[in-house]
């Protein structure tokens, strides 16, 4: 009987450590007011760390009159919850709808935390994310640490087309997107002319290109151009009320293309590439020249297998 | 991963006790590493004792600090600041098999690219052994990665086509001017390593390059070149060259590259 009263407050004792460690980790989410009823909560504009948890993505939500709308749930479990909780610090209002702007982890990891409504997402981005899950969670533990536990990937549960939808007398517009991943999501609201960009749009950040196409990516930049908007909310970096970060991001990924392209056809090789000298325009942006170095590893193999001709017979 | 650690453990501590039980090499420790390598001696006493060995800052290895795909990290070697040099050793230490690639510059110049799959964060050094002294000049660098490049079946022999596309050879020669010109090719092959289950090691193993009258240079890789291994050199002329190569099924490839003026058009006709 002494035995089990040790072992039960040897466990209790455990379990509080536990809890109180777990407690510790607190993201901070602060929601920022950009536009009526829109909220965006940003995250820190740098690569994933053991500090920041993942926390280098901004999502956001609309409160409209019929329930709120959330854009992207962030890196891992305790970010969704922890926005949530934060959310409800603003509206009384249920979450009615949540939007993931696309595939990759740091966007879509705290859907658990919405278990109970139903996510959209483009088609592309579900099987984005059935056939490569398991892999981006398992390198989000490895990049952020303890932040993730209890993370596990959950899938989009309805796929969405490019359209406009309504919540009340709110009119948000879907945008489809692509380039950065297969599928893009834009969420444009009539009503503000906020427009959620997902990572189409960077800023003051160098982009990201584990899954991209250059071509098309900056195709759909030039489409935001045509847009109506008047608040920009990059994935990642600072809000705007211009489109600063659209041009910042069209001419890196311009530079980009063009310095990929002139080196496969010059015969220059992939780890010399590595070292060639960064013009200082891009001096301003983040994780440079980190994610120059991604973007060789990601883009350059089939760009230089492009310019080697067949020569066996 | 566990097997493999295990036998990167094994292997080097086997090959320590060989070693030791014949009497070591002449007795002479290794010189302190830079890069502060677990395995540096055991390196040592596997690849490189038996002959003078300095840390050189003249061997350049160029690869990324960070791999972003394990499966294909880029490396380029230049030793060309030493003259006249026999023969080229690359090895990366904690990688479950550390031996990359020999290659024999002959009559190019002391400097290669291509790239490799790493099991985890670990060194990787270029030996450059010189022709006239038969000294060891090494140099390196530390590449973090991720892992799990050398366990990994290889992703294009998943395909239907690939029996068909074995050793196939694509490239192209560039112009450098005062009678140089750059060679880059690939080669379609697994280049498995043997240590994903149920698939035995299957890699290139020899390449030779040759002008009309001599051997230019030769390139003999090992199980961690990366499939459909990719390779950047610098040779003397400015001819055509000839590609011939094996594996170690005994498969033969051969192709021939034209020279650079013409090289231009043929890559804008070519169809892959």
């Amino acid at each position: 009987m002494r035995w089990h009263l040790r072992l039960a407050l040897a466990l209790l004792a455990m379990f509080s450590a536990w809890s109180a460690a777990a407690a510790d980790l607190d993201y901070g989410l602060q929601p920022v007011k950009v536009a009526a009823d829109t909220y965006v909560f940003q995250g820190a504009n740098e690569d994933f760390s053991f500090d920041n948890g993942g926390n280098i993505v901004n999502t956001g939500f609309i409160v409209t009159e019929v329930g709120v709308v959330v854009i992207d749930s962030g890196p891992s479990r305790l970010y969704g919850e922890q926005m949530r909780a934060a959310i409800t610090k603003v509206t009384d209002l249920p979450v009615i709808r949540v939007f993931i702007t696309h595939m990759h982890p740091d966007h879509f990891l705290g859907n658990q935390a919405y278990d109970d409504v139903p996510i959209l997402a483009l088609a592309g981005t579900i099987d984005g994310i059935r056939s490569q899950a398991n892999a981006f969670t398992d390198n989000m533990y490895r990049l952020a640490g303890s932040w993730m536990r209890g993370t596990e990937a959950v899938r989009p549960d309805e796929a969405i087309d490019e359209g406009e939808l309504s919540f009340g007398s709110r009119r948000l517009q879907v945008i489809a997107g692509g380039g950065h991943t297969p599928d893009d999501l834009m969420l444009l609201d009539h009503a503000t002319g906020v427009l959620f960009a997902g990572d189409l749009v960077f800023h003051d950040r160098a982009p990201t290109t584990p899954h991209a196409e250059l071509d098309i990516w900056l195709r759909s930049l030039r489409r935001i151009q045509a847009l109506p908007v008047e608040v920009l909310v990059p994935g990642h970096g600072p809000v705007t009320r211009d489109l600063h970060p659209v041009m910042q991001t069209r001419g890196y990924l311009d530079w980009l293309e063009q310095t990929l392209n002139t080196a496969a056809r010059s015969g220059v090789d992939m780890a010399e590439l590595l070292y060639t000298p960064l013009p200082g325009e891009f001096d301003a942006l983040s994780v440079m020249p980190a994610e120059f170095h991604r973007s060789v590893s990601h883009l350059y193999p089939q760009r230089e297998r492009r310019e080697l001709p067949r020569v066996s017979n | 991963m566990k097997i493999f650690s295990s036998i990167a453990i094994r292997a080097p501590l086997l090959a320590a006790a060989l070693l030791s039980a014949t009497g070591g090499v002449a007795g002479e420790a290794p010189p302190a590493d830079p890069l502060r390598s677990v395995q540096w001696e055991n390196m040592y006493g596997l690849y490189l004792a038996g002959r003078p060995v300095v840390f050189d800052n003249r061997v350049l290895v160029l690869a990324p600090q960070a791999a972003e795909n394990s499966l294909e990290v880029p490396v380029l070697v230049d030793a060309g600041a030493l003259g006249r040099v026999e023969k080229i050793l690359v090895i990366a230490d904690l990688n479950p098999l550390p031996k990359v690639l020999e290659f024999y510059p002959r009559e190019s110049r002391a400097r290669i690219g291509f790239r490799v799959k790493l099991q985890q964060s670990t060194p990787i050094r270029a030996a450059v052994l010189t022709a006239d002294d038969k000294v060891w000049h090494v140099g390196g660098v530390w590449v973090d990665a991720a892992g799990g490049g050398c366990t990994a079946p290889s992703v294009g022999s998943g395909g239907a086509d690939w029996v068909a596309r074995l050793g196939q050879v694509h490239g192209r020669l560039w112009d450098r001017g005062a009678e140089q010109s750059r060679l880059r090719f690939d080669v379609i092959h697994p280049m498995d390593t043997g240590l994903a289950s149920g698939i035995p090691v299957f890699h290139v193993e020899n390449i030779e390059i040759r002008d009309q009258d001599q051997l230019l240079a030769e390139i003999r890789p090992f199980e961690p070149v990366s499939e459909n291994p990719v390779f950047t050199l610098d040779l003397p002329g400015r001819g055509a060259v000839q590609i011939r190569g094996r594996d170690n099924n005994g498969n033969r490839f051969r192709a021939s590259v034209p020279p650079p003026a013409a090289a231009g058009k043929a890559a804008s006709g070519a169809a892959r």
